[in-house]
């Protein structure tokens, strides 16, 4: 049995992880496995997070305004690493022509203050899978 | 990478490809990995089992992850490859978990001597999972030469941890946790080592003379060695204490 692994991880200098930990809390009720990484974790520490951990998917939370910086490393440094394949969602304090921007960049979902809890878990239930593993 | 044979992921793991690591450990927690399929005699005729496993127990909150990081240090600044598994419950009503060990070992994240896997308990009694054993298994066939263990830490009955441990640390803290209750379920029994951590706080010098008394009336000598994981205090100490470096 493999269940759905998800890294959410809280990238950038700001001190808030409430909306990250909400979040986790709320993947976990939905009965994934969800690996929390705390305050200011840089891209690369999130993404050497993520291949350890085997992360089926990579959630950001993103308050500091340094996303069009932070995510795109990200999503560089996953597809340097052979893991482009794992998808990765952002929520926090995004505009919404940021967001246009990083779904183009390969960002699976961003998710805005408009979209509430269960619209997140509604997503991850419907969208996130456990990728392949070795047989 | 779907097909991949076990051998060839297990080499490239070895050469410190973490992708194949990562799939071998999801392999091992998902199907089981048994011994033979690690002790392939072709692969490079080693047999991977000289790394030391070491377990920490303990009541919820004590420090265990934060002193585990604090070895992990310690270890790496001996130039040793360091591989952590940490275990938090499953909800039973779920199924899902959050596991939140690692934030306290973060600062190791980008560090390429060390692996940390956090692992859900999956509705399995005794501190680790059903396939605990497998991945262990491993990550010493990957030649990691320190495997620390860090149990779910529900304060319940965690005895399991000794059966795969070399060694196994029973860490405390004053006034965190239940010396009784901890007695009663046969943890403090498992110790090899008795850690008293969080000793910048009050009652640490009760809990050691406590700890001591117990282990008096004992047939083993078992050392108590007092730390202070938030300031990085006192790992070095307790490598000396186990007796496992030459
Ligand atoms: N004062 C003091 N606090 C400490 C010390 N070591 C850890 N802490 C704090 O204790 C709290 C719990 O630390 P963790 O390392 O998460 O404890 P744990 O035993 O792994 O907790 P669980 O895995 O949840 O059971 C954190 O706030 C730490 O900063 C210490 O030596 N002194
Ligand atoms: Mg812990």
């Amino acid at each position: 049995m493999h269940r759905v692994r998800v890294v959410v991880a809280k990238p950038g200098l700001d001190g808030h992880d409430r909306g990250a930990k909400v979040v986790a809390r709320a993947l976990r009720d939905a009965g994934m496995e969800v690996v929390y990484t705390g305050l200011r974790q840089t891209p690369e520490q999130i993404v050497r997070t993520a291949l350890e951990e085997g992360a089926d998917a990579v959630g950001l939370s993103l308050l500091s305004g340094a996303h069009m910086e932070l995510v795109p490393r990200v999503l560089r440094l996953l597809a340097e690493n052979d893991a482009a394949e794992v998808p990765v969602f952002c929520g926090g304090v995004i505009p919404p022509e940021d967001a246009v921007r990083l779904v183009e960049l390969g960002v699976l979902r961003v998710f805005t203050s408009r979209d509430t809890l269960p619209d997140i878990i509604e997503w991850a239930h419907a969208t996130l899978r456990p990728l392949e593993v070795v047989e | 990478m779907t097909g991949t044979p076990l051998r060839e992921t297990l080499e490239s793991a070895r050469r410190g490809d973490i992708r194949a690591l990562a799939r071998l450990m999801a392999r091992a927690e998902n199907h089981g990995i048994t011994e033979a399929d690690l002790g392939a005699p072709d692969v490079q005729g080693r047999t991977g089992a000289a790394g030391t496993v070491i377990g920490l127990t303990g009541p919820p909150g004590v420090g265990k992850s934060t002193f585990v990081s604090c070895l992990v240090a310690e270890y790496r600044r001996r130039g040793k490859r360091v591989a952590v598994l940490c275990f938090d419950p499953s909800s039973p009503l779920t199924g899902g978990a959050l596991l939140g060990d690692r934030i306290r070992m973060q600062e190791h994240a980008d560090d390429d001597g060390v692996f940390i896997r956090s692992v859900a308990s999956r509705g399995h009694l005794g501190g680790l999972s059903v396939t605990a054993r497998a991945m262990i298994a491993t990550l010493l066939a990957v030649d990691f030469d320190v495997v620390l263990i860090e149990t779910v830490g529900a304060g319940q009955s965690e005895v399991e941890v000794a059966s795969v441990a070399d060694r196994t640390i029973v860490v405390l803290a004053p006034g965190a946790g239940d010396g009784i209750q901890m007695a009663k379920a046969g943890v403090l029994e498992i110790a090899d080592l008795y850690v008293v951590n969080k000793a910048d706080q009050e009652g640490v010098h009760t809990m050691v003379r406590e700890l001591r008394a117990m282990v008096a009336l004992g047939t083993r000598d078992i050392p108590v060695v007092t730390t202070t994981a938030a300031r990085r205090e006192g790992a070095a100490e307790v490598i000396a204490a186990l007796g496992t470096e030459d």
